[in-house]
């Protein structure tokens, strides 16, 4: 699907809607091994982008991704800011840079996971939402052109979300709880999973 | 007063970063800036990048700025900051590495002597070694 303003306004709204009905969840998660604050911050986040969405939608696309991470940076407040702001930061630089969508999609979203491992000063199997966004890379990469992609993202991001559960967090607040953080998802492995099942469910959706 | 490099104080929590300053302007008087800042944008338990942005332009000087966090979305959020600032005055802000409290008097009363901004950070960041 063209990139048009029709179309940002369905994903970043579908997004933002599916992180804002989660809040609760990520928030229950939070608080079994962090500071209980993950869904209510990205809630603010992304209850600003939806404030703006009719700025942030006209914009060209690799601009309104852009915007869409300036204003998490801005609003979130919890270390989930920066680092889904940076991602989507990163992401519109790509596309602005001349990546094309769905062409280049897994090296726009590479750019993207480059910037949050980067921030987070983090990589994958430390707990984090690195654990989801590296498989779904893995898999836009591997499985690129394959008509049911959208689905086997959705996949791989649950299977890796759930897979978080064992691990043992060494980054963030849930490092301080040691191995009392082995048996729960992270809420950042979890948050991205919703991200990324929202923007496949729309892109389905209007496939 | 510019004459010395500035210290940032950024918590989860306005109480803990008014506390800290205080604590630090108790050590150094008027003679090094401090500014602080704490909470989420709605004043619940946080940080929050613009008010973040607006504590180093309280506090600029010229010699440069050391920011102290206390947790980790504290200094993602400072790190985040100091990047939107504009190019010339980024590389003279540094988030050290270092307990908030006993980092920020460390800091301020190094920086009250006059030491640099790479001084300043290292006083600091000794507190956080083995």
């Amino acid at each position: 699907m063209p990139l048009n303003e029709a179309a940002m306004r369905t994903l970043i709204s579908a997004a933002a809607e599916e992180v804002i009905a989660h809040a609760q969840e990520l928030t229950a998660l939070d608080q079994a091994i962090g500071d209980g604050d993950h869904g209510i911050n990205m809630k603010r986040g992304f209850e600003a982008v939806l404030g703006k969405l009719d700025v942030i939608a006209a914009q060209p696309a690799g601009d309104a991704v852009k915007s869409v991470g300036k204003t998490l940076v801005m609003t979130v407040g919890g270390a989930s800011g920066p680092l889904y702001g940076s991602f989507f930061m990163a992401l519109g630089d790509a596309i602005t840079a001349g990546k094309r969508l769905p062409e280049d999609l897994a090296e726009a979203f590479a750019s993207g996971v480059e910037a949050v491992s980067k921030r987070g000063k983090s990589r994958a199997g430390e707990k984090t939402m690195l654990d989801v966004l590296t498989p779904v890379l893995d898999t836009l990469r591997s499985e690129a052109g394959r008509p049911d992609l959208p689905r086997r993202l959705c996949k791989v991001a649950s299977e890796a979300a759930e897979k978080t559960a064992p691990m043992l967090a060494t980054k963030g607040r849930a490092s301080f709880l040691g191995e009392r953080s082995i048996g729960h998802v992270d809420p950042g492995a979890r948050s991205s999973c919703v991200l990324v099942h929202a923007i496949c469910n729309a892109l389905e959706a209007r496939a | 007063m510019s004459d010395t490099v500035s210290i940032v104080i950024v918590s989860h929590s306005p109480d803990v970063a008014r506390g800290a300053a205080d604590m630090v302007r108790q050590m150094v008087g008027s003679e090094v800036k401090v500014a602080f800042c704490g909470g989420n944008v709605e004043g619940g338990l946080g940080t929050s990048v613009p008010h973040i942005m607006e504590a180093i332009d309280a506090a600029w000087s010229p010699r440069g700025v050391a920011i102290l966090v206390d947790l980790g979305g504290a200094e993602t959020n400072s790190e985040m900051a100091v990047e939107l600032l504009p190019a010339e005055r980024r590389s003279l802000v540094v988030v050290c590495n270092a307990p908030i409290v006993e980092g920020a008097v460390m800091a301020a009363t190094e920086a009250a002597g006059g030491s640099p901004l790479d001084r300043v950070r290292a006083v600091a960041e000794e507190l956080s070694a083995d």
